[in-house]
């Protein structure tokens, strides 16, 4: 009886602490600059994509909401023909992003994506790509990958060596 | 033709006050809880009673075909009628009552006793297991609380010597009945509560265990009706313990004369209906079988001796003893 009392009056306490509620149109919450929400497409210093469709992200969305597919460009770069990623699918969870070895997929604390429609949610390449770099804007995949390519041949980017003769190493 | 107009504003104010009492219910729960609850449509959100009210009325009017028809219907219908019976007898104000018959008080507690039936007959009707314990827990809760609830009531007749709901209110006039009946009006508190099946003794819905209780069938206007039922039980409950216990429309004695008799019954129905709420808010559901042993093992008891000590100390100042 007496703890039903002591409940009692501890709740009717709460009648003078302030609402913890978010009023959320009116009062937006606040997001972490990490917080995970639409997925974007990054682009490089030099303002090309990022991605170099290797399907890792595809790979490991544990919901499979993307869908894309590589091309090769003239100068030897990849690129993906088309990008798609389900937003009526997707969770959210981030794991595209750790996935992509270039930096390409990146999470943005944007969650504002209603739709009356559904096929809307549907994201194709140019809904995705944003003309920035995101949250690494120095790096560029091509430039320090060791790749040969039109514009550098092997050994040629920051921090690289040359190839190593396999040939003349012989004894 | 004045009683006629009374009774016809008494039941359509039963109506939109158990209407406007769901929206308050759910502000005032969400106040004590940390939030704001629904505020969102019209001034302070009291708009949602009408969305509400819309999306009920055109609700498709289902009866689910292994259902017993006539009964499922009936059942919603019942809990209303009895409810709305019970406040012909409540004396709102000097004059300001349907009607007042020597018995009123047996009254009320007949017509209350009517309305367990609904719940009954509906989760009988519904012919679902969640629905039939929640009826079974009605039956079980209404033979634990229905003793006490009358006998607690006793020594409120004893002292004022009349059945009468306006004879009980002007006995009241030096002391309100809540000193000198503090066991009784404990007791009838928390038969009420369990008599209008509001939390915590609100084991036939019990939503946690038993997906609705005794309504898990019922949908649109025949839901509806059930928790407009409610509703009236609970705000006939609180009318009840304020003319009991608490005066009635009377103000404190001596400082009470400034508020018309109608607004200090009113004002206290209001902080009645607000305990609720709060009890509500804070106080977990027993178990059925701990409702029935309180009701045996702890109240019955206390009710006794209450009608032994104000039947002593009745006899006792007339000088019987």
């Amino acid at each position: 009886m007496l703890s039903e009392l002591r409940t009692m009056w501890e709740i009717f306490k709460h009648s003078f602490t302030k609402a913890d509620t978010v009023q959320y149109p009116e009062e937006m919450p606040y997001l972490a600059p990490r917080y995970r929400g639409r997925i974007v497409l990054t682009r490089d210093p030099d303002g090309e994509e990022r991605c170099v469709a290797c399907n890792l992200c595809a790979a490991v969305c544990p919901v499979d909401c993307i869908a894309l597919q590589k091309d090769t460009r003239e100068d030897g770069t990849w690129y993906p023909e088309f990008f798609r990623i389900n937003f009526s699918r997707c969770i959210m969870c981030g794991m595209c992003e750790e996935a992509c070895p270039t930096y390409a997929i990146q999470l943005t604390p944007d969650f504002e994506m209603c739709e009356y429609d559904r096929q809307n949610m549907v994201y194709e390449k140019e809904n995705l790509l944003i003309n920035g770099v995101g949250k690494y804007p120095e790096y560029n995949f091509y430039r320090v990958s060791g790749m040969q390519t039109a514009f550098k041949d092997k050994g040629e980017g920051p921090n690289e060596a040359r190839p190593i003769d396999t040939k003349s190493l012989l004894p | 033709m004045l009683p006629v107009l009374l009774a016809l504003a008494i039941l359509l104010g039963g109506v939109a006050g158990a209407a406007v009492l769901t929206w308050w219910e759910r502000r005032l729960l969400g106040f004590w809880q940390d939030r704001y609850g629904p505020n969102r449509l019209g001034p302070f959100g009291i708009g949602q009673v009408l969305a509400d009210m819309i999306k009920l009325l055109t609700k498709d009017d289902w009866v689910p075909p292994f259902a017993d028809k006539v009964v499922f219907i009936f059942a919603p219908t019942a809990i209303v009628v009895a409810m709305m019976m019970g406040f012909a007898v409540v004396p709102f104000a000097p004059g300001v009552m349907i009607i007042d018959v020597n018995i009123g008080l047996l009254f009320f507690l007949g017509m209350t006793s009517l309305a367990v039936y609904s719940v009954l007959l509906g989760g009988l009707a519904s012919n679902n297991k969640y629905a039939l314990l929640g009826g079974l827990r009605s039956a079980a809760q209404m033979v634990s609380y229905e003793v006490f609830m009358g006998l607690s009531l006793m020594g409120v007749v004893m002292m004022s010597d009349s059945f009468s709901l306006v004879d009980i209110v002007e006995a009241q006039t030096n002391v309100w009945f809540c000193f000198s009946q503090a066991l009784g009006l404990l007791v009838f508190v928390i038969a009420g509560i369990a008599e209008s099946h509001r939390l915590p003794f609100d084991l036939p819905e019990a939503e946690h265990e038993l997906t609705a209780g005794f309504h898990t069938e019922y949908g649109g206007m025949k839901f509806a009706m059930f928790m407009l039922g409610e509703y009236l039980g609970l705000m006939l409950i609180s009318c009840m313990i304020v003319t009991l216990f608490f005066g009635g429309w009377l103000g404190p004695a001596y400082i009470g004369h400034w508020l018309p008799p109608i607004a200090w019954f009113g004002l206290k129905v209001f902080f009645v209906i607000n305990f609720f709420v709060l009890l509500r808010a804070a106080i977990p559901r027993p178990r059925y079988d701990q409702l029935m042993s309180l009701g045996w093992k702890v109240m019955l008891p206390i009710t006794l001796v209450n009608l032994v000590i104000t039947g002593a100390v009745l006899l006792w100042m007339e000088g019987g003893i």
